[in-house]
C-alpha cells in the first residue's frame, strides 16, 4: 500500500473518542426519544439526573394529559383553561422574595434560584382533592435548599407561599373565583422534608406555564392544591398562615390536606381515585403512598381534626 | 300544522336528540374526550339531562307565546329524552365511578347531599316516564295525570341543586341553568296569577251583577 494513501496519524480518530461519540449518539437519541414531541416543537429542555430513590416506578401519565388537564384557578376553573390561557403569563423576568422570621431576608432572581442545587428528576404521584390522580416526572431540587438560604429564625414554625397575580392575563383572577393572590402554606418541618420539591420543569423540559412556571412546589403526600404554582413570595411565620382554599371553604378544605382515604371531603368520598388514563377507580393510599417517609411528621395528631 | 308535518318534526327532533349521545359515543371511541374521558362522559350526560329538562319545560311557554299549538305535541318526546339522558348519567356513575359496588353506592347516596339530590330527582322521574303513554293518561284521568306530571317542576329545582352542590367553587354554570329554570317557572307562576285575578274579577263582576239584580226590585 502506498504510504500517501493513508491518512496522517493526526486525522485518525482514536478508539476512545470513537466510542465516546457512539455513547453520545446513543444518549442523545435516547434523550430525544424520551422527550418526544416537546423537543420536536423546540421547547426549552432542562437537564436533570434521575433521583430513583425518591421516584415511583409507576408509568408517568402521558405528557399531553400532564400539560392539558390542570387546576390553575387564576386562569379559570375548567381543566382545559390553564392550557388555553396560561401562555400569556409573563414568566420572565421573575424574582422571588423570602422574608418574615428569617435572619437574611432576600429577593432572588429565578436564574439565581435555579443555580442553587443540581436538578433532579423525581417521578411523583399527584392526587387531586377532586378524586383524580396522575404520575409526573418533575424536575427540581428539595425546597429546603432554598429555605435554608435565608436562615429561618427559631420561632419560624410555618411558611406561606404566594402565587403571582397578573389580572390582565388571568381570567380567573378577574372573576374573583378565590381570594387572590393564591396563598398556600406548610408547617416548616413539612417544607423541610426531603420529599417537598421545588419544581422548575417536567418531562425533561422547562416547566410549561399551565403547570405553574417558572417555579412551583410538588408536595406529593398532600392534595394537589397544596403545591403552589408560579410562586413570587415565601414568608416565614410563627402562626399557621391563611390559605386560599381554607378561606373559600373552611369546612371542606383544611390546612394540612394530607391525602387520606379515611377522611372524606364533606361532599365526596376520598377512598378512591381515578388515575388519568384508567377507566375504573383505584384505592387511594394513605399520604398518597408516602406514609413511610412522612408518617412521622404527624405522630399523635388526630388527622380527622387536622384534615 | 298538519299531522304529517308534526310527524316529520317529530322524526327530525328524534334524530337531533340522539346527537349528543352519538357525539359522546364517537368521541369516547376516538379517545378525544380529553385526559379524563369518564368524567367528561358523566358530566356530558348530566348536562344534556338538564338541557332536555329545560327544553321540555320551554315547550308550553313557547307554544303560547309563539302561537304554535302543534309544538305541544313534541313535549312528550323531549320529556322522554330527559329520562333517557338521566338514565345514561346515572349508569356512568354506577358503572365507572362505583363499578356496581352497591354498599358503597348506598353509603354515597345517604352521605353525599349532591348524590342524594341527584338520585331523588331520578326517582321522581321514574313515575313520569312510566306514565308517558296514552293508555296511562286515560287510566289516570287527565286531571290526575297532569297533577302527577307537575312533579317535573320540583325535579328541575332538585337537578339544579344537585349541580350546585357538586361544583367546587365556580357556580357560574349551575347559576345559568338555574336562571333559565327560574324564568320558565316564573312565567307559569305569572300566568297562574293572571288567571286567578281574571277569575276573581269575573266572580266579582258576577256578584255585583247579582247584587244589582237583588237590589233592583226594592226600588
Amino acid at each position: 500500500m502506498n504510504k500517501s494513501d493513508q491518512p496522517p496519524p493526526s486525522e485518525i480518530t482514536s478508539r476512545a473518542t470513537f466510542e465516546r461519540r457512539r455513547e453520545f449518539m446513543r444518549l442523545a437519541a435516547g434523550a430525544i426519544a424520551s422527550l418526544g414531541l416537546p423537543t420536536a416543537q423546540g421547547k426549552e429542555s432542562l437537564a436533570a439526573k434521575p433521583a430513583t430513590a425518591y421516584s415511583t416506578t409507576e408509568a408517568p401519565t402521558p405528557y399531553a394529559h400532564v400539560t392539558g388537564y390542570n387546576n390553575f384557578y387564576e386562569f379559570g376553573s375548567d381543566k382545559e383553561d390553564p392550557a388555553r390561557y396560561a401562555s400569556a403569563l409573563r414568566s420572565r423576568p421573575w424574582s422571588i422574595t423570602l422574608d418574615g422570621l428569617v435572619k437574611r431576608p432576600r429577593t432572588l432572581a429565578i436564574e439565581d434560584v435555579q443555580r442553587l442545587a443540581a436538578m433532579e428528576e423525581r417521578v411523583y404521584r399527584l392526587r387531586c382533592v377532586e378524586g383524580w390522580s396522575m404520575v409526573v416526572p418533575w424536575i427540581g431540587f428539595p425546597l429546603s435548599v432554598l429555605l435554608k438560604q435565608v436562615e429561618p429564625m427559631t420561632d419560624a414554625k410555618y411558611v406561606s407561599f404566594e402565587s403571582a397575580v397578573q389580572p390582565d392575563v388571568m381570567p380567573g383572577v378577574r372573576r374573583k373565583l378565590l381570594d387572590w393572590p393564591y396563598q398556600e402554606g406548610l408547617r416548616l418541618d413539612e417544607a423541610m422534608h426531603p420529599l417537598a420539591l421545588l419544581v422548575f420543569g417536567l418531562y425533561g423540559e422547562v416547566l410549561p406555564k399551565q403547570n405553574g412556571a417558572p417555579l412551583r412546589l410538588a408536595v406529593p403526600w398532600k392534595y394537589g392544591f397544596k403545591s403552589a404554582k408560579s410562586i413570587v413570595r415565601i414568608r416565614f411565620t410563627d402562626r399557621q398562615p391563611n390559605t386560599s382554599w381554607v378561606t373559600a371553604g373552611p369546612t371542606e378544605y383544611g390546612f394540612y390536606s394530607n391525602v387520606n382515604p379515611e377522611v372524606d371531603h364533606p361532599r365526596w368520598s376520598q377512598a378512591k381515585e381515578r388515575r388519568l388514563g384508567e377507566i375504573l377507580k383505584r384505592p387511594t393510599l394513605m399520604f398518597n403512598g408516602y406514609a413511610e417517609q412522612v408518617g412521622q411528621l404527624y405522630t399523635g395528631m388526630d388527622l380527622r381534626r387536622f384534615f | 300544522m298538519t299531522d304529517r308535518g308534526v310527524g316529520v318534526a317529530k322524526t327530525i327532533l328524534f334524530l337531533l336528540s340522539l346527537g349528543p349521545l352519538a357525539y359522546y359515543a364517537w368521541s369516547f371511541q376516538q379517545d378525544s374526550l380529553g385526559a379524563n374521558p369518564i368524567e367528561a362522559l358523566t358530566r356530558g350526560m348530566g348536562d344534556w339531562t338538564l338541557r332536555f329538562l329545560l327544553l321540555t319545560l320551554a315547550v308550553t311557554p313557547l307554544r303560547k307565546l309563539a302561537g304554535l299549538p302543534w309544538l305541544g305535541r313534541l313535549r312528550r318526546m323531549l320529556g322522554l329524552f330527559t329520562f333517557f339522558y338521566a338514565s345514561l348519567h346515572l349508569a356512568t356513575y354506577l358503572w365507572f365511578d362505583q363499578f356496581f359496588d352497591w354498599p358503597a353506592i348506598a353509603k354515597d347516596i345517604l352521605k353525599r347531599p349532591f348524590i342524594t339530590a341527584g338520585v331523588t330527582a331520578y326517582c321522581l322521574l321514574l313515575p313520569l316516564a312510566a306514565t308517558s303513554f296514552n293508555a296511562a293518561i286515560r287510566r289516570l284521568g287527565a286531571r290526575r295525570w297532569r297533577e302527577l306530571h307537575r312533579t317535573i317542576y320540583a325535579i328541575g329545582i332538585i337537578a339544579i341543586v344537585h349541580f350546585w352542590w357538586m361544583v367546587k367553587i365556580d357556580t357560574r354554570e349551575p347559576l345559568i341553568y338555574g336562571l333559565v329554570l327560574a324564568a320558565l317557572l316564573g312565567i307559569r307562576i305569572w300566568w297562574r296569577e293572571q288567571e286567578r285575578r281574571r277569575q276573581e274579577a269575573g266572580a266579582y263582576g258576577r256578584n255585583m251583577a247579582a247584587r244589582v239584580i237583588t237590589i233592583t226590585p226594592r226600588r
